[in-house]
């Protein structure tokens, strides 16, 4: 089971709480936890990476127990305990203080 | 009683407004999407609690929301999982993409960036949604970087119109805001004649439905803006507007210059008259009186709020040259808001009625076609843009 956490507005869109669960098929890499995600929630397609390249948006950041992973390979595996279910997979919005 | 139906897009969120007839006491549902920047929402001429709503975010891209009553809830089309495999794929009603296919011929192209080289479309929101006159599943989209795309699927699924960018694409500019699609006109008598406006780009009209184009900015002047004085391409075209029952005569806000045109865009001439500045963003026509005309005059273009602090309309009731100030109800010392683009519009009652957005946060009404003024609901985000609903 992945845990995954939203940003406040995706939440708004997808209609959930803070954080999903997801049953991820295979390694589980950013691209398995997204597809996965986006199935679940296809209002989400587009919003965190493009729909055609698939590529991150720009701003939009993957952090994974305490590490920016968002210049890792999409199918480079995320750490265990992501995996596993123990740390969860942050999908977070590009810093935009004042 | 008629009611009516304001529906304002702004930096943080929409609102709905609603009154009856006499437009004097105003409910205010919002914000609808709060945090997201709605550049424009509008209904359906066909079901009028059919509304289409663009949602944007420079960190999530761009949503598309739909109402079907009226504003009270909304959904992304398409966002559900589809239960049948035959059904449309889900998730598609925010994807725009550039019509590449082989098939239509018309490859992905360059336009000019702002120093001058080329650079290759990338989208970045829709400005503009415009509904069928006729179908309610039926809405045309206008996106930044120049584009049009259509939905024949209530918004679930969109394809762009690919011959438009054939109209010299490759010498079309981005202005101050972007290289937007920001008016879409769809000609009442003739289903196959649409006009469209870019910033900056100019005006284009097709005459068979959207597949070819061809600019129609012949009379149009900008020295400031470009070498050429008989540019066919690049002018910084603000708005334009048209009376339902004279789909010949068009009125445009460029950069600089009011403009006219009689013979459905092929000429164009200047109309400016006695205005303070002819420079401004929105234009709109009295909903019975196809030759009263409305602009909110605006400083320069380096110079986005009123001229001396004084936010006031400007009508004309000859079709132009002829200008009075309207100012009645509206700031007169210390305003310096700015009305954008799609800000303005007029409600379909007698006596007419006239509504604009600031980007301070007001919406301004006029039930009396501009003699006087109030403001419907204040302290609002920075308003993108104004519609207007009569209901029965």
């Amino acid at each position: 089971m992945i845990r995954v956490i939203l940003p406040a507005h995706l939440r708004t869109l997808a209609r959930v709480n803070r954080e999903v669960t997801l049953d991820v098929e295979g390694p589980v890499t950013q691209r398995s936890v997204l597809d996965t995600l986006e199935a679940r929630y296809p209002m989400l397609q587009g919003t965190i990476r493009d729909h055609v390249t698939h590529r991150r948006r720009p701003f939009v950041r993957f952090f994974a127990c305490e590490q920016d992973v968002s210049h890792e390979s999409p199918d480079a595996p995320l750490p265990d305990a992501v995996a596993t279910g123990a740390e969860p997979f942050l999908i977070v919005g590009a810093m935009a203080g004042g | 009683m008629s009611k009516i139906r304001v529906l304002v897009g702004t930096r943080k969120g929409a609102f709905v407004l609603t009154s009856d007839g006499t437009r004097k006491r105003w409910d205010i549902s919002g914000p609808h999407f709060g945090g997201w920047e709605i550049y424009h929402l509008k209904g359906s001429p066909v079901d009028p609690d059919r509304l289409f709503a663009s949602q944007t975010s420079s960190w999530f891209g761009q949503i598309i929301q739909r109402s079907d009553d009226g504003g009270k809830t909304w959904e992304t089309p398409g966002g559900e999982k589809m239960p049948d495999p035959y059904d449309p794929p889900a998730g598609m009603s925010n994807k725009f993409v550039y019509d590449t296919s082989p098939e239509t011929g018309k490859p992905l192209t360059t336009h000019q960036w702002y120093d001058g080289t080329q650079r290759p479309w990338e989208f970045k929101r829709v400005w503009h949604l415009e509904p069928s006159l006729t179908d309610p599943d039926v809405v045309y989209a206008g996106i930044e970087d120049a584009a049009l795309f259509r939905s024949t699927d209530g918004g679930q699924t969109w394809q762009e119109l690919p011959g438009l960018r054939e109209a010299k694409g490759h010498l079309w500019q981005p202005g101050a805001g972007g290289m937007c699609l920001h008016t879409i006109i769809l000609d009442p008598n003739n289903p196959e004649r649409i006009f469209i406006a870019i910033s900056a780009a100019g005006t284009f009209r097709t005459d068979d439905g959207g597949k070819t184009w061809r600019p129609i900015n012949r009379g149009l002047k900008s020295p400031h803006e470009l070498p050429d004085p008989d540019a066919e391409v690049g002018h910084c075209v603000h708005r334009i507007a048209m009376h339902p029952s004279r789909p010949n005569v068009l009125f445009m806000q460029k950069h600089w210059d009011v403009m006219r045109s009689d013979d459905a865009g092929e000429s164009w001439h200047e109309i400016s008259g006695n205005l303070p500045t002819d420079f401004g963003f929105p234009i709109a026509v009295h909903a019975h009186q196809p030759e009263t005309i409305y602009v909110v005059p605006i400083t320069s273009d380096s110079l986005h709020y009123p001229p001396e602090g004084k936010l006031r309309v400007y009508r004309s009731r000859t079709g132009g040259h002829e200008w009075e100030g309207l100012s009645k109800g509206l700031p007169q010392q210390d305003c310096y808001i700015n009305v954008l683009r799609d800000a303005m519009a007029v409600d379909t009652l007698d006596p007419c009625g006239v509504y604009f957005g600031t980007t301070g946060g007001q919406v301004y009404a006029s039930a009396d076609a501009g003699d006087n003024w109030t403001p419907i609901v204040r302290d609002l985000p920075a308003v993108l843009s104004v519609e207007v609903q009569v209901l029965s």
